[in-house]
């Protein structure tokens, strides 16, 4: 019998309290597993490289404002850009105002558009098909398996914010890197619809030349039209997604303490349980000292149990977090944020080491108690 | 007969140390729950509360927010004036506000970002509809000024919206002038302006919203009525309160990451609370072959230990509610879809929060604990007694 035998045999000795504290332990872990992967791909991924290399110009005051198409030729001119195409949310309803049946819908170019989301992928006929069709549109892979959607069918659009409606003919459908769930038509059938908004559109999509000219691309265009009736805010696609976030409210602060109350409630878990199994074997450390283990030895062996229990908590835990992560990315409404996130090895690495450590942290105390109590006392303990 | 409560008060206290640590592991997950359900509370009030049932609101055929691109002509104002129903006020003038939202982006004073705050542009007459509306500091604008009056909590929670501040709004900057009490109403999550003084500036043909009020409940769902079903002013009509009530949704975000923590976390819970009774049972092993052997019946042994569970739960509960406690009251903003910026709510721990919270941690004990009481009362009494 080796130590780390002996270490995993008493682990699991007795079996339901040792399956309860890796469910409780596992449990909570999923949980920071959860939460780390959330953090993960919100504020620490940079995004595809081609994501790095695109900006959002939109109204500075408020994205409910327009901007001039004018301004697309002047942005393109610009030092560094390659590509710019107009973008008009419309928020429309299909179907009904149920979550989830709600997707974006966005009227733009369709001769610019993939030339500026070079990470889209669409087959050429379709790219044309759509260009030759006013009234046509293209949409995202999964959201034409969602709705069992084909080329040539007919999909109705009821306005909300403008006063129309958009009867659309699919064209194409298009796959990209990240489930975007997006539906996009020629910004003329808008033009053409509602006089008002000719002329008008919400936001630009800018192809910068290389990721290193985003930020004075930025600084360029923000600083052309200052002065003018209708200024505007250009940022990376990144910083433009976080904004949407820190608008739901302080989400950082939100994860940040569940993580922590997540952690705290392991610990407590994980040393009553050490507190328990080491109240149990007293006795048993007194005989493992008169064979000539070492009050170290005795320490380690038991901060090697609360370690292996809390580490394959930590693993289990993390596994799971795959499930749930699925779950949350596929909800309606919330689902748009988290698209394509996945927990990678790294954070379930972490959430693993955080389960160790929380362990060893866990036991220290009860085990460093029992290492040190005197032989004889121990002997005579009644369990 | 049961077994007196005082044996499993008794226990409780006996092993402080295990009593303590998952009392705690259940008080985080209460805590988390209260905090979740505060929010939405907080939200639900902030809306449900919102607009008056003699108010009727009046948006473009098809809108479903008044930010919504094109409106009501302004022709259609002098229209809805002479509608039957409108209450007048002393003066013999038509309850009518025609108004008008605009959207500024402003810095939160906490640090977390910029967001989008709704400045609202109205009449004299349209604050008088609002009599929840209080003055709290300074004045209301002077019509055909660039001034603004800010919302108490719009004021506390974001930079340049003190009195004498002035924001940069459309084209130009506007004068803060005061600050307004809402009474914890959706209106806390706006600016006020002049609405004629936006017209000069903006040259806009149409109001993004009207409001007009009735002289009672049958008038306003009659005007309400009257309104969807004219051709001529093609025209979306409804009570200004069911417009706020549908803005909750803006609470869904929330609701459905917070459940789903909150689920979780009581998971988690449960287990542990599992493992304390199981120990429990473990360790009074000859306790419980006593007390049969006495003579108490196994459904009484098995109820006991459900209990001492139950209490070792409300126990965690109360732990939790206190560690909220200081949270109460605490006011935050999150986005609402619909208007598109910032709504603004606080938490709030109403009693139905409270006694959720406590129905949950009994949950919590009474799942944890059936197991382990179970099996205390199958044991065989001489097993148990040799133990």
């Amino acid at each position: 019998m080796t130590l780390m035998s002996f270490v995993r045999k008493n682990a699991f000795r007795n079996k339901r309290r040792s399956l309860l504290t890796l469910l409780s332990v596992s449990f909570s872990l999923l949980l920071l597993t959860v939460m780390m992967t959330i953090w993960r791909a919100f504020y620490l991924s940079d995004g595809s490289a081609e994501s790095a290399q695109r900006l959002i110009v939109r109204h500075k005051v408020s994205l409910g404002q327009f901007l001039p198409i004018a301004y697309r030729e002047r942005i393109r001119s610009m030092p560094g850009v390659k590509q710019v195409v107009n973008e008009s949310w419309f928020g429309g309803q299909y179907k009904d105002d149920k979550p989830e049946n709600f997707f974006a819908q966005f009227g733009t170019d369709p001769k610019e558009l993939f030339q500026v989301y070079t990470d889209f992928q669409i087959p050429p006929d379709q790219l044309e098909a759509w260009q030759k069709d006013r009234a046509g549109c293209v949409v995202d892979a999964e959201l034409a398996k969602k709705y069992g959607w084909k080329i040539g069918d007919r999909i109705f659009i009821k306005g909300t914010i403008f006063p129309l409606d958009l009867d659309l003919t699919l064209r194409g459908i298009y796959t990209a890197p990240l489930n975007t769930q997006t539906l996009y038509f020629n910004n003329t059938y808008l033009d053409e619809g509602w006089s008002r908004i000719k002329g008008l559109v919400g936001f630009f999509g800018v192809l910068a030349d290389s990721p290193g000219a985003v930020p004075q691309i930025a600084k360029d265009i923000d600083a052309t039209f200052r002065n003018t009736d209708r200024p505007t805010k250009s940022e990376s696609e990144k910083a433009f997604n976080l904004d949407f976030i820190a608008m739901m409210g302080n989400v950082k602060a939100f994860i940040l303490s569940i993580c922590l109350a997540v952690v705290f409630a392991t610990l407590l878990v994980s040393a009553n349980t050490m507190a328990m199994s080491i109240r149990e074997r007293t006795r048993e450390v007194a005989l493992l000292k008169t064979l000539g283990f070492t009050r170290g030895t005795v320490l380690g062996l038991f901060m090697s149990e609360a370690v292996t229990l809390a580490a394959v908590g930590g693993l289990l835990g993390a596994v799971g977090a795959v499930g749930i992560i699925f779950m949350v990315a596929h909800a309606p409404g919330i689902g748009l944020m988290l698209a394509g996130v996945k927990p990678n090895v790294g954070t379930i690495v972490v959430a693993v080491v955080v389960g160790a450590a929380v362990g060893a942290l866990s036991s220290f105390v009860p085990a460093y108690n029992a290492s040190r109590r005197n032989i004889v006392d121990g002997l005579r303990h009644i369990g | 007969m049961a077994v007196p409560i005082q044996y499993n008060i008794r226990n409780l206290t006996l092993r402080k140390s295990a009593t303590a640590m998952t009392a705690l592991g259940i008080a985080l997950t209460v805590a988390t729950a209260i905090f979740i359900m505060a929010l939405l509370a907080g939200l639900n009030a902030a809306f449900k509360g919102s607009g008056d049932p003699l108010n009727v609101l009046v948006l473009r055929k098809g809108a479903t927010a008044e930010l919504s691109a094109g409106g009501v002509d302004r022709d259609a104002v002098p229209v809805m004036k002479e509608l039957p129903g409108v209450a007048r006020d002393a003066q013999g003038q038509a309850l009518v506000s025609g108004e008008d939202l605009l959207v500024v982006v402003l810095p939160r004073n906490d640090g977390t970002g910029e967001t989008n705050v709704t400045v609202r542009f109205l009449t004299p007459t349209g604050i008088a509809m609002r009599p929840e509306v209080k003055l709290s500091a300074g004045r209301w604008f002077t019509p055909g000024q660039h001034e603004i009056a800010v919302s108490k909590s719009i004021h506390s929670r974001f930079a340049q919206a003190n009195i004498g501040d002035s924001m940069w709004i459309g084209k130009g900057p506007w004068n803060v002038v005061g600050i307004f009490d809402t009474g914890g109403s959706a209106h806390d999550s706006e600016i006020w302006g002049d609405v004629n003084q936006l017209s000069s500036d903006f040259d806009r043909p149409t109001f993004n919203s009207v409001l007009i009020r009735a002289t009672d409940p049958v008038s306003a769902d009659a005007l309400k009525n009257r309104v969807n079903d004219d051709q001529r002013l093609k025209l979306n009509g409804m009570l200004e309160t069911d417009y706020w009530a549908k803005q909750t949704s803006s609470g869904s975000p929330i609701k459905f990451v917070g459940t789903l923590v909150a689920v979780i976390m009581a998971i988690g819970s449960c287990f542990a609370a599992m493992n304390t009774m199981y120990a429990a049972v473990a360790y009074r092993s000859r306790e419980i072959a006593t007390l049969r052997v006495i003579g108490f019946s196994r459904p009484s042994i098995l109820t006991s230990f459900v209990f001492e569970s139950v209490l070792l739960s409300i126990l965690g509960a109360a732990v939790g509610i206190l560690l909220m406690l200081p949270f109460n009251g605490m006011t935050t903003g999150t986005n609402n879809p619909v208007t598109f910026s910032e709504a603004v709510f606080s938490l709030r721990m109403t009693p139905i929060v409270v006694i959720s919270a406590v129905v949950f941690a009994i949950l919590m004990g009474l799942v944890g604990g059936i197991a382990p009481a179970w099996h205390a009362a199958r044991r065989e009494i001489l097993v148990s007694l040799r133990d």
